[in-house]
């Protein structure tokens, strides 16, 4: 073996960027580095020099000046001498509360459409494929629209329900009045109310964080009662009894507290045009909620059907054959080993449903889009500044969502030691 | 990730891109074609009739100025924008023109940088409400809920009235006329308040209009006008002298019955200046000297467009009230054209 062929010790030549393939794909890289940024340098060029030529600034002062224009929906103080900042708070309070509401509904509507589509009952199985098929398989959209036409049209006007032999009834006792400008619910109010704690931007009500707090504190006491029962069975083989302990725990202290701060119902009153009091549900939530949380739930139903079909069935016959009741089986063997595949897709669905939020524009429903993004936008003419704070915003609560899920889903995932 | 850096930049230079550095007169021409952004349907402003063929008050101006600069009426593209998407359409140079019955205000001609040519309309905000609902005045809408058109003027001057009155109302915003109709007819609101000549025209689409009653309060003054961008003179000045061209054929007693006659030549110098029968404005304009007499000829004058579209012989039955001549108590008025 003398004839080693030693390679020759070739200088670099710069074809060797080409042809050689221990640079090559670092050459690509290189130059799809230096094409993107010029494309990018070129953009925010183009954009500089546009907006010179239209003789427009790029501010966000606008923020500070009075918007003029009122929003019907508002968790936080809000009229029309407020700060188009403000207005743009308002907007995004009312986009988190309806992406919320509905990740909750259709998180729910999912999981029992999922698992009721796996039921052995035949006509549930078909009535959820049905639901599932015909839900994901026709645009958001047109399903916002659908309902919420539905409700305008349908559901009686509130001059219906006047009158001696009014033609429209409140449901429930006269509590709850559904109409075509939405539905009115009593609402929770205190004789003997703390008042508020003004953070600056808005109010908290001292009420509510007394009934959270009351309520962490029984579930705090309700766990400790657990665990000393459970120590008493661990250590006499007998669980004493509890349930009344736990209900008392649970029970008492919230009644307590609502009785001393005086709470009552304020029911929906027919007061001129419209209902006064109770809590009002527009006809543009109504119609967003319902529409983002069946059309996202079938998509949900999918996952969850996916997730517990991923478990072998050898687990479940296994877990059986150990003596497990079919609801421990669920429980504890199967549904924590579905989580797993479940969570990644859900989060993608959350992320929909947030980014979905924006078609709130169809009907009218005042979130981000249509406060900032829209009425603000339109009345400053500050399209690009608007444009791209709302951009940033909607980015920055899909990665905040996303962030949270994924710990989520590292602290279920299987952890393999 | 990077991609998407890439198209989010792209939409955001959209908005801005698109000027060209040419005038829009010559880019008119040069493509032969008017693009002109027109409301989504207003009956009697600008809608499409059973053919599809757009009709309407302001749709009369885009042909007017088609005709003057390209020579034929019918050469213009309609845009329809709504409220929200016509200022960002004009910016961007999708229009060359709006006339969308367009409130003329300080900041969109200022701070906005448009340029408003003309008043075609001058209109002031009202309230429509179901007669049943027994209501006659604005001041006894407390507690109203009340339908209006988002990324408008009348948004702002809503609020401001119902807080001078010291009034309650709960806004229900919407898109376009068509969605606002759909919802008042339907009660989800009581009230509908848009521009008094809109309140006419929608109620005129209306089944039974006798049912509905325009209250007698006008809350604000809205001069209503066709727009341009600002910055592009030569462009303001061809649609403002074709606005004023009609006004001015109204002065003159020109109608589309008699304008081939006296584009033949008159003792009259005013009208023979501006049919072009003696020659001149036009090189000025950087059109031809036949511009105005198009322009004319394609709609009538002011008074015949007005008549044809909004008149008390149309369904809207708008009397012209301030829009009369300056000779006959109202505000039109064009300045001569010398």
């Amino acid at each position: 073996m003398a004839d080693i062929t030693i390679p020759p010790k070739d200088s670099f030549r710069l074809s060797m960027l080409i042809y050689d393939t221990r640079y090559r794909s670092l050459t690509i890289q290189v130059v799809f580095m230096f094409l993107l940024m010029a494309g990018a340098t070129w953009l925010v060029n183009n954009t500089i020099y546009n907006l010179h030529v239209l003789g427009k600034d790029f501010s966000y002062s606008f923020l500070w000046s009075r918007a003029g224009y009122d929003i019907n929906q508002r968790f936080i103080a809000y009229n029309s001498d407020s700060t188009h900042g403000r207005a743009m708070l308002v907007g995004l309070l009312n986009t988190l509360f309806i992406a919320f509401i509905s990740c909750v509904a259709a998180t729910v509507l999912g999981v029992i459409a999922g698992v009721l589509r796996l039921s052995k009952n035949w006509v549930v199985a078909k009535l959820m494929a049905i639901y599932v098929e015909s839900f994901r398989n026709i645009p958001l959209l047109i399903w916002i629209l659908v309902i919420f036409a539905v409700m305008t049209e349908a559901a009686p006007a509130p001059n219906a329900f006047r009158g001696a032999n009014p033609s429209a009834h409140m449901w429930f006792f006269d509590t709850i009045a559904v109409t075509n400008r939405g539905v009115y619910f009593p609402e929770p109010l205190f004789f003997r109310s703390l008042g508020n704690i003004d953070l600056g931007i808005f109010l908290v009500s001292t009420d509510l964080l007394a009934i959270i707090a009351v309520m962490v504190l029984s579930i705090l006491g309700y766990k400790r009662l657990q665990r000393s029962a459970e120590t008493v069975q661990n250590a006499t083989g007998i669980r004493p009894v509890t349930w009344w302990k736990s209900a008392l725990i649970l029970i008492a202290p919230i009644v307590i507290l609502l009785v001393a701060l005086g709470f009552h119902l304020g029911y929906p009153e027919l007061k001129g045009f419209n209902f006064r009091g109770g809590v009002h549900a527009r006809n543009s939530l109504i119609a967003l909620w319902v529409a983002l949380s069946v059309y996202t739930g079938a998509f949900i139903a999918e996952i969850v059907r996916a997730g517990i079909q991923a478990i072998s069935r050898g687990q479940t016959e296994a877990a059986l054959a150990l003596g497990l009741k079919p609801g421990q089986t669920t429980n504890l063997v199967v549904l924590p080993q579905a989580l797993r595949v479940i969570i990644p897709p859900m989060i993608s669905e959350y992320l929909n449903i947030t980014k979905n939020t924006s078609l709130a524009i169809a009907v009218g429903y005042m979130d981000l889009r249509a406060t900032l993004g829209g009425i603000t936008l339109n009345q400053t003419g500050r399209e690009l500044e608007a444009m791209l704070l709302m951009m940033g915003i909607y980015l920055a609560i899909s990665l905040i969502i996303s962030s949270v899920m994924n710990f989520y889903n590292r602290s279920v995932k299987l952890k393999e030691r | 990730m990077k991609k998407s850096v890439i198209l989010g930049m792209a939409g955001a230079a959209c908005l801005a891109a698109g000027m060209a550095t040419a005038g829009t007169l010559d880019e008119v021409k040069q493509r032969g074609e008017l693009n002109c952004g027109v409301t989504t349907g207003l009956a009697g402003f600008a809608a499409p009739d059973a053919n599809g063929v757009w009709q309407g008050f302001d749709v009369d101006y885009c042909r007017a100025v088609a005709a003057a600069v390209l020579g034929d009426p019918t050469k213009v593209k309609f845009v329809p924008t709504t409220g929200q998407t016509r200022f960002t359409a004009l910016a961007s140079g999708e229009v060359d023109m709006l006339a969308r019955n367009t409130t003329w205000t300080f900041s969109r001609d200022v701070d906005l940088k448009f340029t408003f040519v003309a008043i075609n309309y001058y209109d002031g905000q009202g309230f429509m409400v179901p007669k049943a609902l027994g209501v006659s005045s604005a001041k006894e809408l407390d507690g109203a809920t009340v339908c209006i058109q988002t990324g408008t003027t009348t948004e702002l001057n809503l609020a401001d009235y119902f807080k001078a009155n010291n009034m309650k109302y709960d806004p229900v915003p919407i898109e376009t006329n068509a969605e606002g109709q759909q919802q008042f007819l339907a009660g989800a609101c009581d009230v509908y308040t848009t521009d008094r000549s809109g309140l006419a025209a929608t109620r005129a689409t209306f089944a039974k209009p006798d049912d509905y009653v325009v209250l007698p309060e006008v809350i604000s003054k809205e001069p209503l006008g066709p727009l341009v961008r600002q910055g592009d003179d030569q462009w303001a000045d061809v649609v403002r002298w074709v606005a004023n061209s009609l006004v001015e054929a109204e002065d003159l007693g020109i109608t589309s019955a008699n304008i081939e006659e006296l584009s033949k030549g008159t003792n009259n110098p005013e009208i023979n200046r501006i049919l072009g029968t003696d020659g001149g404005l036009g090189k000025m304009l950087g059109l031809d000297d036949a511009w105005a007499k198009r322009a004319i000829a394609a709609n009538g004058n002011y008074g015949e467009i007005f008549a044809a579209n909004l008149g008390e012989s149309t369904p809207i039955g708008l009397a012209r009230g301030l829009n009369a001549l300056w000779t006959h108590g109202g505000l039109q008025y064009s300045p001569p054209f010398r």
